[in-house]
């Protein structure tokens, strides 16, 4: 029964991941990629970890998971945002499709 | 052109995902567990397109995009190599990774901003 | 002091937990190598300026286990919406970014915002403009009152609940 949820999650999280790097290929620019790839490519790894947890059981390993699964959520986004920062910032133009952009205008303005 | 492009790369991942998935059991898996082996399998294929952003990618902030992902997929392959082997060490293996890989990613960052380390 | 003494404990019980099943000289490092960080990180603590009542604190732990359960089923959402724009051979997006007005006031509340509107549905955090109280967010389909940005407002409710 474990084995069976344990295989549900590790084939959800596989699918996000496949399609968190179709994303970071297909996308036209850096923002978009890293939209796509920050969420998908998260909670794919999470699902495998918690796949992991059901196939082991309660124990060391599954502890040092949990870890993990909750390191990876705190720091995820938080390396997403830099990088989209310091993409602006080094004067990466957004794709000529893009409706509207308020952060180029303003951003002089934050220190 | 771009209709061309799309079907041609939907054509090559469907003829790799079904050489994963129905590849004879032994010949390139040799683990225990079948479904495990095929699903590191395709985590690679996963991998591999991440590899591909890094090298194509017009900018640096691309690739750098690129590889902080790949650091986040390498702790999926560490949590999956755990259970067919046996060796509970790989998830250590993983932790260190994602925390070495987050604050290189965050230096990273600061230097394609332009700014001192110190702040 | 007390934020410390917490610090402390969290610190030992994640090098426990790192070191399972613990023996004597783990549990005699872990203790050694936390009183050194808490050391080194004393002034950074005192600087921060949350309130450590205990009185609200089962309030603020119900409301928080509230903003887990929407933040996992934002986050579900979110992950089947950018599949299914990655799938489309057209690719249907709209992209920009635009300012949304916060009145969050602490920290710690502005980071888990922040985090939360990364892994929620089509919306990224690019910065934040503390003093002003705006935050910029690059959106995958720009809708100026869509439901991503309803869904802004939610957690705001919700954070300031926990944080405030």
């Amino acid at each position: 029964m474990n084995e069976t949820i344990g295989m549900v999650l590790v084939v959800t999280g596989l699918v996000f991941d496949f399609f968190g790097c179709l994303g970071l290929v297909r996308f036209p620019d850096v923002y978009n990629r890293l939209q796509a790839s920050a969420k998908c490519i998260t909670l794919g790894t999470c699902g495998i970890l918690l796949g992991l947890i059901c196939f082991k059981g309660f124990g060391a390993t599954s502890v040092k998971a949990f870890l993990c699964l909750v390191f990876i959520i705190l720091t995820a986004p938080v390396s997403a945002h830099a990088l989209a920062r310091a993409a602006y910032r080094s004067g990466v133009k957004p794709w000529s499709g893009t409706v509207e952009d308020e952060y180029s205008k303003d951003m002089d303005g934050i220190k | 052109m771009k209709r061309m492009r799309y079907f041609t790369g939907l054509a090559v991942i469907i003829i790799i995902a079904a050489v994963i998935l129905y590849c004879p059991a032994r010949s390139i898996i040799r683990w225990q567990s079948e479904f495990l082996g095929r699903a590191f399998l395709f985590l690679l294929l996963s991998a591999s397109m991440c590899l591909y952003r890094v090298l194509r990618g017009p900018t640096a902030p691309d690739r750098a995009v690129a590889i902080d992902m790949l650091g986040i997929l390498i702790v999926g392959f560490c949590a999956i190599l755990c259970i067919p082997t046996g060796r509970d060490w790989y998830i250590d293996i993983g932790i260190a990774w994602a925390l070495q890989s987050f604050i290189g990613i965050m230096a990273l960052a600061k230097y394609l901003e332009g700014k001192d380390f110190d702040e | 002091m007390i934020k410390n003494v917490i610090m402390f404990m969290i610190w030992y019980m994640v090098w426990i937990f790192l070191s399972w099943p613990p023996e004597p000289k783990d549990i005699i490092v872990g203790a050694v190598v936390s009183l050194f960080v808490i050391l080194m990180t004393a002034d950074m603590m005192d600087r921060c300026d949350s309130k450590a009542d205990i009185i609200r604190l089962p309030v603020r732990l119900a409301w928080f286990a509230c903003y887990a359960l929407v933040f996992i089923w934002e986050c579900l959402k979110a992950n089947v919406d950018v599949a299914y724009r990655v799938i489309r051979p057209d690719l249907p997006i709209r992209p920009g970014t635009i300012k949304v007005k916060v009145d969050l006031k602490s920290d710690a509340g502005l980071t888990f915002l922040a985090n939360s509107v990364t892994l929620t549905p089509g919306t990224t955090t690019v910065d934040l403009d503390a003093g002003k109280g705006f935050l910029y967010v690059h959106m995958l389909v720009l809708k100026r009152d869509g439901r991503s940005i309803k869904a802004i407002g939610r957690f705001q409710k919700i954070l300031k609940r926990i944080f405030e």
